[in-house]
């Protein structure tokens, strides 16, 4: 009986749909624009790359991508992602911890949830002069740091390069983490502990037993979010590194920019598709790990 | 017990103090470096704050203000004409299109704007031979960078009301479908369409990488360029600039806590 009532009045609501043709017209609008300026640039980036340029069907540049400079900048890519995802998700997952202890709904908390959403964002060119008025050559802490006898660039100046990169995006990567990571360890509820307390277990065994495999999917997932957010970033390295492309975003910078070699013209596109190959991949994985996370805490 | 509990809070609270002292100077540190090389040189920031003298001194800054508030006013704009009915219209009539309408939307988290930007060349070839070269037409390219998050902010908000229902009384009462759009469901999303407007001047705000690759200016191409000549001045503005968008998004996050208390 429930079955028929609840199927009648829904039959009616769905007559519209069917005259569905006319009613398709109100969303052209949309799928004009978004076909200009989203799917078209997608392809032309797909296709491209497998395209010489006299036109035709080419493995070139997708081979070249082999290129001894190109792998060295996937690499490095790589390497800066993966360094300041982990430096940001271990930081990241402390000050959200810390801010969970806190009391639910107090200021601290809020205070600091909504700086993280606004440091999550802050990136590009302001960061990168941030850090040059910090540890720029004339920086506020390197004027004092060498006032008392400690030359922070003694050795080389690191800033412009790997170590300097992955400090200045751990200042996005922080709070990306925070934001991304407490509703998992708000999930956690304090009646596990207590279950574990009362059956025993040390506060070792908690974390080693009970809420480190609960949070491990989420805390994984988080990181390979941070990663996909530092390998995709531009504008603050565009910023600070003016001299050479260490990293993929800068090469495919100077394929833009520069006079294009001969026979390369479509190599920037090549570079542009094994970025997003790696972002989907990355993304895939995550989205994965985040069913797995729901099944405990959700 | 008791005193495992309390002595758990106390070594939870040191740790928590611990935590939030070392980070919070990483924090804050460069926001403070910033005001101390800004104002090495004490003509800066009276500069920065009279607009004549400051077109004057700096044109391309100038120009760069002007071209960034221009973007963001029109890219809300389009943004809000392009996705505000397509969503109720997408609900109300069509759900069988919502999954394609939610993929496309959400497709620009994936794609980094470096990658866009290389696709978007060939495009802008074209926009280039129609519109011209002026930086007003990076709203094109800019609304597709703040889709996904309009989007988000959109429909949660077209969730949180019984769009349906509202329609069908409307038509019932013989309103057309724009009157029912427009006057009807609109003033219900009302705090979600101003949400989905201040994450997109945010954002274009700080926008860097289709704008300086694209040969155009705003804001941050300006900043960098400047950084160039005049450090302390750069320094200067992005502070500035840093402290507007933390405005605006600190504003945009009380309001929406403000708006998700009303709604509970």
């Amino acid at each position: 009986m429930a079955e028929i009532a609840t199927a009648a009045p829904q039959r009616v609501a769905r007559r519209p749909r069917l005259r569905g043709a006319s009613a398709l017209l109100g969303t052209v609008p949309f799928f004009a624009y978004v076909t200009i300026f989203l799917v078209i640039p997608t392809l032309v980036v797909v296709i491209g790359a497998f395209a010489a340029d006299a036109g035709g069907f080419t493995l070139a540049n997708v081979r070249s991508l082999g290129d001894e400079y190109i792998v060295a900048a996937f690499g490095r890519s790589i390497t800066l992602s993966a360094a300041s995802a982990l430096i940001g998700a271990v930081f990241g997952a402390l000050l959200a911890y810390a801010l969970v202890t806190a009391k639910t709904g107090g200021l601290l908390r809020r205070v600091v949830t909504a700086a993280c959403g606004v440091l999550a964002q802050f990136g590009g060119v302001t960061l990168a002069f941030a850090f040059l008025a910090t540890i720029g050559l004339s920086g506020f802490l390197t004027l004092w740091l060498t006032e008392h006898g400690f030359d922070p660039y003694a050795n080389g100046v690191w800033l412009f390069e790997l170590p300097g990169l992955t400090l200045v995006y751990t200042y996005f990567q922080i709070p990306l983490m925070v934001i991304v990571f407490l509703p998992a360890l708000d999930g956690i509820r304090p009646q596990w502990r207590e279950a574990t307390e009362s059956l025993g277990g040390t506060t070792w065994q908690y974390w080693t037993r009970v809420a480190g495999p609960l949070l491990a999917p989420a805390f994984l997932g988080a990181t390979l979010l941070l990663f996909a957010n530092a390998f995709s970033a531009y504008a603050t390295a565009a910023a600070l590194v003016s001299q050479g492309s260490p990293i993929v975003p800068l090469q495919i910078r100077g394929a833009l920019t520069s006079e294009v070699v001969l026979g390369q013209a479509n190599l920037g596109k090549a570079m542009a598709l094994g970025m997003v190959i790696v972002v989907a991949v990355v993304m895939t994985l995550y989205s994965l790990l985040q069913k797995r996370t729901a099944r405990w805490l959700g | 017990m008791a005193g495992l509990v309390v002595r758990r809070a106390r070594r939870q609270r040191a740790f928590r103090w611990a935590v939030l002292v070392v980070l919070g100077t990483f924090f804050v540190f460069p926001l403070i470096a910033m005001i101390e090389f800004s104002t090495r040189d004490s003509q800066t920031w009276p500069l920065l704050a009279d607009w004549p003298r400051l077109s004057e001194t700096y044109p391309d800054l100038a120009a760069g203000i002007v071209a960034s508030l221009g973007q963001a006013a029109l890219t809300s704009l389009l943004m809000l004409v392009l996705l505000v009915p397509t969503a109720i219209w997408v609900r109300l009539r069509l759900p069988r299109l919502r999954r394609i309408v939610e993929f496309l939307c959400l497709l620009p988290l994936t794609i980094p704007a470096i990658v866009l930007v290389v696709g978007l060349a060939p495009v802008y070839a074209w926009v280039n031979y129609f519109l011209g070269g002026s930086s007003l037409t990076l709203v094109f390219a800019y609304t597709i960078l703040v889709l996904p998050y309009a989007y988000r902010a959109i429909d949660a908000g077209l969730s949180s009301i019984d769009v349906r229902t509202l329609a069908e009384a409307a038509r019932s009462l013989g309103a057309s479908w724009t009157t029912v759009i427009w006057r009807v469901v609109l003033p219900n999303i009302r705090s979600a369409v101003l949400s989905a407007a201040f994450l997109t001047v945010a954002l274009v705000l700080g926008e860097f990488t289709i704008a300086s690759l694209l040969h155009r200016t705003n804001l941050q191409v300006a900043i960098d360029y400047l950084g160039k000549s005049s450090a302390t001045m750069s320094v200067a503005v992005s502070l500035a600039a840093l402290l507007l968008a933390f405005a605006l998004l600190l504003l945009l996050s009380l309001f929406g806590n403000r708006s998700a208390r009303e709604s509970r």
